[in-house]
């Protein structure tokens, strides 16, 4: 390339787009290569202020917290396989035996089969809530993404950024250390006085890790939201940005606001167990339910700290495999910010059995409030689909699962929501079966849209598409059989959080357990699958869907400083209808026809 | 970009009479403030900069309104209590002076900035430096006068309290609030006296001037908001 382009290359209807033939520049290397030495390349990753690397060490953990957390639960639902019975005087269909463990004072403790899957669960949640869901897409994908689709160089504070990755892993080691070091049994929520008075594990250094991670948390919103505010690429204004922005700008403000929150309940609650403070012991005048409150603050708006980034990959996924101008951007992108908003006014809606009724009474009402901005989102995904030129490709199908799944855990919320309909519902298999439709439907499922995706740009392979769409209806398949079945031992009567059951629930525990083995099949399928593609994938070219968002007008993978000039905003992310695709073969994305005269777009 | 930026030179270099030390005009560290690449100009990274404070700072009174929430909500629950706690056990002088002098210092160290851009290097130092001593002042009032006779006399919170001479059952629970919200307001205290020892080191090396004061600001943003915190906590814990 002798001529330098100053803009970035998008060519317009009329125009004769300008292509970038190969891989025209190369004074700066792959964000990816090697430095000169195996440890000057492992240097450049430690001390690394790369948003892109940050991002892959970011990926790297959460999906290891991911695996972690998914091998308790499958043991969970192994447990789950037969119910605890006597037989013969003899108990039957325990996965976990009794187990002794001997202090170094020699003294000893033993632990029932029954107290192990206690630690299990709260392995599996606090694990899965923790250091996988809340960071798996901002911190990852949106670190990623987030300065590439603002056309920045960047985040804002970039050793913030790796100090938050640091931080993050040091919470992550204390948590994994307090499992090690006899485990925690209080459920992933550490209410009181479970966590204050009749826990024996290692919660204090459990609750303490939860503290950590929070500042990582913090500082990756910090972040995110000075780089939106900052670093938008000259021209871009607040309604060019890409709807993954905007999702993830929600977030970061939540991560802001939500966060501290959390940070002085357990650090209260570290304060409680050491030193024995008394502000949540009703036997010294405390009150437990103030820490649900405190709580609650926190971990109510935490659900959309998880699903909001997950709707702004579907938006992203949906608009570029279905070639079609986002269907109501505003209303998408306003509906980010007013779950934002509503998510700190409903945390009540957790506490219905242990508050007062006028309290329950009028967080029912808010609650409801928050189907209106989802479903905004979700009818104009569906209106987006709608003509659109759909490409059944992997990305597309996990957005499909997901409006299938996320609506189905949307609308299990409002029986929950509604006050007779909890107090049946409440602490049974069905709030299981409603949150992991939200998560795991919502969430997790975004996060493999997502993944899959991006992965082309990311590390510069594509993958295997068949193998990719078999896991996806793997993790289809195995999650509705999973969790569907919950749903109706939940309204059997079946409670959370118990080792063993009546034999009556046994068929639907089978089935359910055998769903996470499908479940699970589907995961490790893609597990597979990307990591071939590292080692023997195609080469992916710069712009494989034809994008028009800003990371795809880049090399794959990026560069280290992300562009080789800095970009100007010249397209909508959404003109599919006017704009060739950057970085593009001739003819390889065709616009769509002309209208006809006097016909209108929608 | 960014060498275009810095290029354009500052404010009132030729102008003499600022006070201060006034050298010639290459040299100086203040008037070549780094631009990381990653921003378009000056203007833009010290925004970014201050935007990014004002966020932590929310999350610091996040973090605060846990203490004043359960204040509330035990106030609210046992106030013949929380009264008689509050008249028997903290001096209400001790408060007000501590009071007294953090509002000085959040004077002193807003002058300091003032100093900065008026390129007055020596009162840079003269304002660090007070506002430092006012700080150590209240830590040591805080320790001496209050922290060691009352772990002498056994108020202390709930789990550790001793005191024999206490009227109500939820005293301790004062205490246990009075402990933990003074105690990390002390830390913040701590915290930022190491700060603005940080920054008064920095002046001796003249990084501060009328282009570049961007991290005196953001240390004296956080050291308003630790005495805002106090100005909360001082009638709450001493006077009512």
């Amino acid at each position: 390339m002798s001529s330098i382009p100053n803009k970035p290359i998008a060519g317009h209807r009329g125009h004769a787009p300008e292509i970038h033939a190969g891989h025209g520049h190369h004074d700066e290397g792959s964000f990816l290569a090697p430095k000169e030495s195996l440890a000057k390349t492992v240097m450049s990753w430690v001390w690394t202020i790369d948003h892109k690397k940050i991002g892959v060490m970011y990926m790297v953990a959460t999906l290891f917290a991911f695996l972690l957390g998914g091998l308790a639960a499958l043991a969970l639902r192994l447990e789950l396989l037969e119910p605890n019975i006597l037989v013969n005087g003899k108990m039957t269909g325990q996965l976990f035996g009794d187990l002794t463990l001997t202090r170094a004072d020699g003294s000893s403790t033993t632990i029932t089969g029954n107290n192990i899957y206690n630690r299990l669960y709260t392995l599996h949640g606090a694990i899965m809530v923790f250091l996988f869901i809340i960071p798996a897409i901002p911190a990852a994908l949106g670190n990623f993404f987030l300065p590439l689709m603002l056309g920045a160089k960047d985040v804002a504070f970039p050793r913030l950024n790796l100090l938050s990755w640091y931080v993050y892993v040091a919470g992550g080691v204390m948590a994994v250390a307090s499992i090690v070091m006899g485990g925690v049994e209080t459920g992933w929520t550490f209410y009181t006085p479970y966590s204050s008075t009749t826990s024996y594990g290692a919660t204090t250094l459990m609750i303490l890790s939860v503290f950590v991670l929070g500042f990582s948390s913090i500082f990756t919103g910090i972040n995110f939201v000075v780089t939106v505010h900052k670093l938008r690429m000259p021209g871009m204004g607040w309604f060019d940005m890409p709807l993954f922005v905007w999702a993830t700008y929600a977030t970061a403000i939540i991560q802001v606001l939500a966060t501290p929150v959390i940070g002085i309940t357990v650090l209260l609650l570290a304060i409680e167990r050491v030193f024995h403070i008394g502000i949540f012991d009703p036997a010294l005048g405390g009150d437990p339910v103030l820490f649900q409150h405190f709580f609650w603050f926190y971990s109510h708006p935490a659900v959309y700290i998880m699903i909001l980034p997950g709707m702004g990959i579907i938006s992203e996924v949906i608009a570029t495999h279905a070639r079609k101008k986002i269907f109501g951007y505003k209303g998408v992108a306003f509906s980010s910010i007013a779950i934002a908003a509503i998510s700190f006014l409903v945390w009540g809606h957790h506490m219905f059995t242990s508050q007062g009724e006028v309290a329950s009474v009028i967080f029912s009402a808010i609650t409801f409030l928050v189907a209106i901005p989802t479903a905004i989102k979700v009818f104009a995904w569906v209106a987006t689909l709608y003509k659109g030129s759909i490409a059944w490709n992997t990305p597309m199908l996990y957005a499909l699962v997901f409006l299938f799944t996320f609506t189905i855990g949307g609308l299990t919320g409002p029986p929950l929501a509604v006050l007779s309909a909890d107090l049946h519902l409440h602490d049974t298999y069905f709030v299981v079966a409603h949150f992991h439709y939200v998560m795991m439907g919502g969430t997790v499922m975004a996060l493999l849209a997502g993944l899959h995706h991006w992965w082309p740009k990311m590390f510069g392979r594509m993958y295997n598409e068949n193998a990719a769409r078999l896991g996806c209806l793997l993790v289809f398949i195995g999650f509705n059989v999973t969790f569907f079945t919950q749903f109706y031992l939940g309204l059997h009567g079946m409670p959370r959080r118990y080792a063993t059951y009546v034999p009556e629930f046994q068929t639907g525990h089978q089935i359910s357990t055998v769903g996470s083995w499908i479940l699970a099949a589907g995961l490790f399928t893609h597990m597979f699958t990307f990591l071939a593609s590292l080692f023997g994938g195609r080469k992916a070219p710069d712009n494989p869907w034809g994008s028009l968002t800003m990371e795809w007008d880049t090399e794959t993978p990026p560069i280290e400083h992300n562009f080789h000039h800095e970009p100007v905003w010249t397209h909508g992310a959404y003109d599919y209808d006017d704009t060739i695709p950057p970085r593009t073969r001739e003819g390889e994305w065709p616009l769509p026809p002309p209208l006809p005269a006097g016909a209108k777009a929608h | 970009m960014s060498s275009i930026q810095i290029g354009q030179g500052g404010h009132g270099h030729g102008s003499p009479g600022h006070g201060g030390r006034q050298r010639s005009f290459e040299g100086l560290p203040h008037e070549h403030p780094k631009v990381a690449s990653h921003f378009r100009s000056l203007e833009d990274q010290n925004d970014a900069g201050k935007l990014g404070m004002w966020l932590f700072l929310t999350t610091e009174v996040l973090l605060f309104a846990g203490f004043f929430c359960s204040y509330a909500v035990f106030r609210m629950l046992y106030p013949a209590a929380f009264h008689n706690a509050s008249h028997h056990y903290l001096s209400w002088k001790i408060g007000f002076a501590n009071t007294v002098v953090l509002l000085l210092s959040s004077w002193t160290v807003a002058m300091a900035i003032r100093s900065a851009q008026l390129n007055q290097q020596v009162r840079i130092r003269l304002y660090l430096l007070i506002t430092i001593l006012c700080g150590l002042f209240f830590l040591i009032v805080k320790i001496g006068w209050e922290y060691i006779p009352k772990i002498q006399k056994g108020e202390l919170p709930m789990g550790l309290y001793s005191y024999v001479h206490g009227e109500f059952d939820q005293e301790p629970l004062f205490l246990s609030i009075y402990w933990v919200a003074t105690a990390t307001h002390g830390l913040h205290v701590l915290i930022g006296v190491l700060l603005l020892s940080w920054l008064l080191w920095r002046s001796t090396k003249l990084h501060f001037g009328p282009r570049s004061y961007l991290a005196l600001e953001n240390v004296g943003l956080y050291w308003h908001l630790v005495d805002l915190i106090w100005i909360f906590l001082f009638p709450l814990l001493y006077l009512i």
